[in-house]
């Protein structure tokens, strides 16, 4: 059962051969067995829990569930769900109770999901490996000796470990698709724009985007339609028509479901810098999408390498204004002894955020500051545009984009951690489609063989045109329909 | 261009974080590192490129001028902080927040 996907999970709800109290307690107990050792949630509140799983039971009785009714669901710590203590991973927010639910959490709710528990980030969505999270960091279930990558790694290991069904990540620079990535699953940031972003603790406003965490790509489809949707208290969120994510999943079946899609290969995401196993593994999916009917079209996106600065300048930058909220005055942490106003702030803020997170707020101040703004700021906002343009231009030879959604598999913990700018490297493949604001996903491509002998999972990124997440989750629905890595889980009695 | 510990020392007071003595120099290094990284940007010839804000080309959305929030302080309020110097009682008075007096 804790492999069935969500579409047979609502079967067997719906059908009544188990009830979502039932099958909410068999994952409660899962996380009691294994959640002391892998740390993948941050709050669990069984009693909560519990109640939407019978109101789910009686919602399923009366004959109205919807696709994802009394399936359980493992939220981010970063939405604000109203009565659970919401934290962001942060010791800033470790008493924070939410008021009100976040957008996403509101939609979950009237889909009747039942929501499992928060689960463990990087501090504000700050990092790559989950290891500066103020709750401690995150076994990666394939190899507890590794990092689940970040910052959505609590989600990213709860469903790698079969702790909840499906989860919910954010996604600012990588942090759907390179945690899914070194985990094994799927993930999907959509298109800025199409999740409202009410309710989620903001990093970089600009850049933040929710999306689903899960097994395969139908069940990233099936949460989609919860997700994603209009919100006027988001004053980004799109104004678009609704639409069915899983429109595409279901067309006949031939042995050349994709004949005629052009894949994009940019030569910048398989140059210096990319495992050696980590490649092989792309090759041969790329190899199985030809099978699958697909051409291969080398394209260049030429100012990739440039991703990470510009986003070193544009996302601290956001964050030092976001997070200027956090001065002890109204909620989140105050420094036990101050001498005045000035001091409580400094002191709160210092006592309250961790060291990446204060690193990126001076980072992000002084790129503002007087006598800078243009130097940096600007400039990287001028960049940003040259690599929006590259996407543009590639997007005229191609249908999608595929490649590596990470240049390595999961690391050990501790190997990055003091040296923040080989951290940053994580995101060389994602960081440039969070700027052009494009939808990306990275899904099971296969394993590699790490030094010590351990088999750790790959993950294909797939880059996509706005608004092209139904095409793109069927691209990689027919690849899961011809392989079998994403049914693959973790022995967690081994690792 | 380096950054010197006068440097760091003005960054968290434009930031309102305290960074102590001995953490400054540690604070210095790390930061210089980031900027040498950010450093690449300045060799891109980005004249007559306009900035790019967003991904998308939005104008502000209005929403009609009524009231649409809800009063929720009394919910709000039960996140209040610790007093702090001494007292463990909420910082919240009469409805409002209580913070170090700031006028003399």
């Amino acid at each position: 059962m804790i492999n069935s996907s969500l579409k047979q999970l609502g079967d067997m709800l719906q059908a009544k051969k188990i009830s979502s109290v039932e099958l909410t307690q068999s994952f409660l107990s899962r996380i009691t067995q294994y959640n002391p050792s892998i740390n993948a949630y941050i709050t669990l509140d069984h009693s909560k829990t519990l109640a939407q799983a019978a109101a789910a039971d009686a919602r399923i009785a009366a004959g109205n569930a919807a696709p994802l009714t009394g399936i359980p669901i493992a939220q981010k710590d970063i939405f604000c769900a109203k009565g659970w203590r919401t934290t962001c991973g942060s010791k800033m927010l470790a008493n924070f109770i939410a008021p009100y639910d976040a957008h996403v959490i509101t939609q979950f709710d009237q889909a009747g999901a039942v929501n499992l528990g928060k689960t463990n980030m990087d501090e504000f969505a700050m990092g790559s490996s989950n290891e500066t999270s103020y709750f401690g960091g995150v076994k990666n279930p394939w190899d507890f000796n590794r990092v689940p990558g970040g910052s959505s790694g609590g989600s990213a290991a709860a469903v790698a470990a079969r702790l909840c069904a499906a989860a919910t990540g954010t996604d600012t620079g990588g942090s759907i698709r390179q945690p899914a990535s070194l985990c094994g699953l799927t993930g999907l940031k959509p298109t800025y724009g199409v999740a409202s972003r009410f309710g989620m603790i903001a990093f970089a406003s600009s850049l933040d985007q929710a999306g689903p965490m899960a097994k395969s790509a139908e069940d990233c489809a099936l949460m989609m339609n919860v997700m994603a949707g209009f919100d006027e208290r988001d004053s980004t969120s799109l104004n678009r028509e609704s639409e069915d994510y899983t429109r595409e999943l279901n067309q006949p079946t031939s042995a050349r479901p994709l004949a005629g899609l052009k894949i994009g290969l940019p030569k910048e995401f398989f140059a210096a810098g990319l495992d050696g196993g980590v490649a092989s593994v792309i090759e041969a999916a790329i190899a199985q999408y030809k099978q699958l009917g697909a051409l291969i079209v080398d394209i260049s996106l030429p100012n990739t390498g440039l991703s990470i600065p510009v986003y070193y300048v544009l996302a601290p930058a956001e964050a030092s204004s976001n997070l200027s909220r956090y001065d002890g005055v109204r909620y989140g942490h105050r420094a036990a002894e101050y001498s005045d106003l000035n001091d409580m702030y400094c002191k709160s803020r210092a006592e309250g955020f961790g060291a990446e997170v204060k690193r990126r707020i001076l980072i992000g101040t002084y790129v503002l500051s007087a006598g800078y703004y243009d130097a940096y700021y600007l400039k990287a906002q001028q960049i940003r545009r040259l690599i929006a343009q590259d996407f543009v231009e590639a997007f005229k030879h191609c249908d999608v984009i595929m490649g590596p959604a990470a240049p390595s598999t999961a690391f050990k913990a501790g190997e990055k951690v003091d040296d923040p700018v080989t951290m940053y490297l994580q995101d060389i493949y994602t960081i440039s489609t969070n700027l052009a604001g494009l939808p990306g996903m990275s899904l099971p491509a296969g394993f590699a063989a790490s030094d010590d002998g351990k088999a750790l999972p790959v993950g294909l990124q797939i880059i996509g045109n706005y608004f092209d997440e139904a095409r793109m989750l069927n691209i990689a629905h027919q690849y899961q329909q011809v392989t079998d890595w994403h049914t693959r889980m973790p022995d967690l009695n081994l690792v | 261009m380096a950054l010197s510990t006068a440097d760091i020392n003005k960054i968290a007071h434009l930031a309102r974080i305290e960074v102590s003595a001995s953490d400054a120099s540690a604070t210095l290094s790390k930061l210089s590192g980031i900027l040498s990284l950010i450093e690449q940007m300045q060799g891109v010839d980005t004249a007559g490129i306009a900035p790019m804000s967003h991904s998308q080309e939005l104008s502000q959305r209005l929403r009609d001028d009524v009231v649409t929030k809800t009063n929720l302080r009394d919910e709000f309020q039960k996140n209040a902080p610790a007093l702090g110097n001494g007292s463990a009682a909420p910082a919240v008075a009469a409805g409002l927040y209580l913070v170090p007096q700031v006028i003399e």
